[in-house]
């Protein structure tokens, strides 16, 4: 493993890496979550991931950090993880945080694939996943809507990693993929969306059925085979063959804004039409979230999308869209149990994450007052 | 997660579906899924195989390899490329090559990258002379196709090649 700053302490690095996308800082942040761009790249001389033997995924994973350390994109802060390494809840953290996928870290009760590994580069939320479907998956992930950026990074990162490595490409096909879903630019680029106010108003099936017949796609917060939760809809390009990366981007980018337009029309509509019942549903959320006792993840997602849509239609002052961002992500289970320090089963879950928000909410509240009784063992540091 | 109708194997189907502008998403197994006619190509997690399965009928689009013969360089099948939507190695591409035009055609809408060049670890002006030589091939290729959009990409590429070697 590469690095390592003493302490035997993994897991606060674990716990500082991968966040930087949720500080609300891009265009259109109050919709627009986050922009991901991900290439597909391949080694030349190796099988594909998923038939290749213990000796070649690792001899992939060297070739890869060899490559790494000759840009210079492990200095100043780069890291390379591999999966193997790490505690399992750290796994699962970095999945949460959108950072690894499934596949790279493998059952929760299991070991990870050997060699899966990710690296996280110095050069902003840019980085690899490391022997997934695809030997390379490069990545970048921002907050807001941010494909030019997002794209420009994961490109120079490609450009340098492949005078560094032989990648599989092919005259007609293209950079080469295991799956030929990805084969050709081995680009996918996505961007997640907060769409309340289309689907309250009941026209998100027709923008849905639209995207689709441009060539675009969408998926639940997760990615594929995911559910719908919180109103968050991830689109992305269908296709990687017969365009270049830059008309794919541009394609996205051109609908997205329309979808975003959408959407921002569909608000002021509901806030035209139906601004008491709006409100009311608003404040519900927010009152249930900074008094609850018990709260499910997909229960919390919901209640934060009424949060958000009422703080974009200035019905709410507080909190920051940063802090709901925040929440999202740390209220799920494998952030729950690196904070209270032991397993959770899902009921303690349950209490621990509407301890976490009632606190995050509380810090915020503008009144500055916490919930009136005291609190669960959670935190009795802040009252 | 159980199936949610039977209640004793694994879901494997979630479907999200929007009907009268409600949406509900609903967690099957294979064969719950089945018996409610619900398409496992929409649906399933592994949708290129999936939709393999559902172009099977048009077996010629499969890639069969050189006489029927799995990957030389991997020992991938056409039955692992039918049961798993993934190819084994690099190599497969060239093997199954024909076959796989016409499903990348279908799936993509085309079989000509026109993206990123990749000139190939630590490049040289020998690498670029090779390059250049393959996409005139591709333009004349692209032309005889009458596929204009990609004739006038390779174009573009060609220039910009010919541009960096000055």
């Amino acid at each position: 493993m590469t690095g390592g700053n003493g302490a035997g302490s993994t897991p606060t690095r674990v716990e500082d890496r991968g966040t930087s996308w949720l500080d609300a800082s891009g265009s259109d942040h109050e919709i627009v979550l986050s922009t991901r761009v991900r290439l597909a790249r391949n080694l030349q001389g190796y099988v594909f991931s998923v038939r290749a033997g213990a000796e070649d995924r690792l001899g992939i994973l060297d070739r890869v950090r060899g490559a790494l350390a000759a840009t210079g994109r492990l200095e100043e802060g780069g890291v390379l993880w591999e999966m193997a390494d790490l505690e399992p809840v750290d796994r699962r953290l970095l999945h949460e945080r959108h950072i690894v996928s499934r596949e790279l870290i493998g059952p929760d009760d299991g070991t990870p694939p050997v060699g899966a590994a990710l690296a996280i580069t110095s050069s902003g939320p840019c980085g690899l996943m490391i022997n997934e479907e695809d030997h390379l998956r490069l990545q970048s992930l921002r907050n807001g809507m941010e494909l030019e950026a997002a794209w420009g990074e994961v490109s120079a990162l490609d450009e340098a990693l492949g005078r560094e490595l032989p990648f599989a490409f092919h005259h007609e096909f293209g950079f080469l993929t295991c799956c030929p879903t990805n084969v050709g630019t081995g680009l996918r680029a996505s961007v997640l969306l907060h769409l309340p106010g289309l689907v309250l108003t009941k026209e998100i099936s027709k923008v849905l059925q639209g995207i689709s017949q441009v060539g675009l796609t969408y998926r639940g917060l997760y990615g594929e085979g995911s559910d719908i939760v919180g109103n968050f809809f991830q689109i992305s390009n269908q296709t990687t063959l017969g365009k270049s990366e830059s008309d794919l981007v541009d394609h996205l980018r051109e609908i997205v804004g329309q979808v975003v337009e959408y959407e921002k029309r569909a608000r002021a509509v509901l806030l035209r039409e139906a601004p008491n019942v709006l409100e009311d549903k608003v404040w519900r959320a927010y009152g249930i979230l900074r008094h609850a006792r018990s709260l499910s993840f997909d229960e919390t997602m919901n209640l934060l999308s009424g949060v958000r849509l009422g703080l974009t239609l200035k019905l709410l002052r507080t909190p920051r869209v940063r802090t709901l961002n925040e929440i999202m992500i740390f209220a799920q289970s494998a952030h729950l149990e690196r904070r209270a320090g032991r397993t959770l089963d899902e009921g303690d879950a349950d209490v621990y994450r509407a301890s976490l928000v009632r606190e995050r909410l509380a810090a915020e509240s503008g009144d500055g007052s916490s919930p009136g009784e005291p609190r669960p063992d959670a935190d009795k540091s802040t009252r | 997660m159980l199936c949610e109708r039977c209640q004793e194997r694994t879901a494997e189907v979630h479907l999200t579906t929007i009907e009268n502008d409600e949406m509900a998403t609903v967690h099957l197994c294979a064969k719950c899924a089945e018996g409610q006619g619900i398409s496992f190509t929409a649906a399933a997690s592994a949708p290129l195989a999936d939709f393999l399965a559902q172009i099977s009928g048009g077996a010629e689009e499969l890639p069969q390899g050189v006489r029927g013969e799995p990957c030389p360089y991997c020992g991938n099948s056409s039955d692992d490329f039918r049961r798993t939507g993934r190819l084994g190695c690099p190599e497969c591409y060239a093997h199954f090559e024909g076959q796989l035009r016409g499903l990348l055609r279908r799936i993509h809408g085309s079989t000509q990258h026109v993206g990123r060049l990749y000139l190939g670890a630590g490049t040289g002006a020998e690498d670029r002379h090779t390059k250049l030589r393959s996409l005139r091939l591709r333009l004349d290729r692209a032309v005889e196709l009458e596929d204009f959009e990609a004739a006038a990409e390779l174009r573009d590429q060609i220039h910009l090649l010919e541009g960096s070697e000055r």
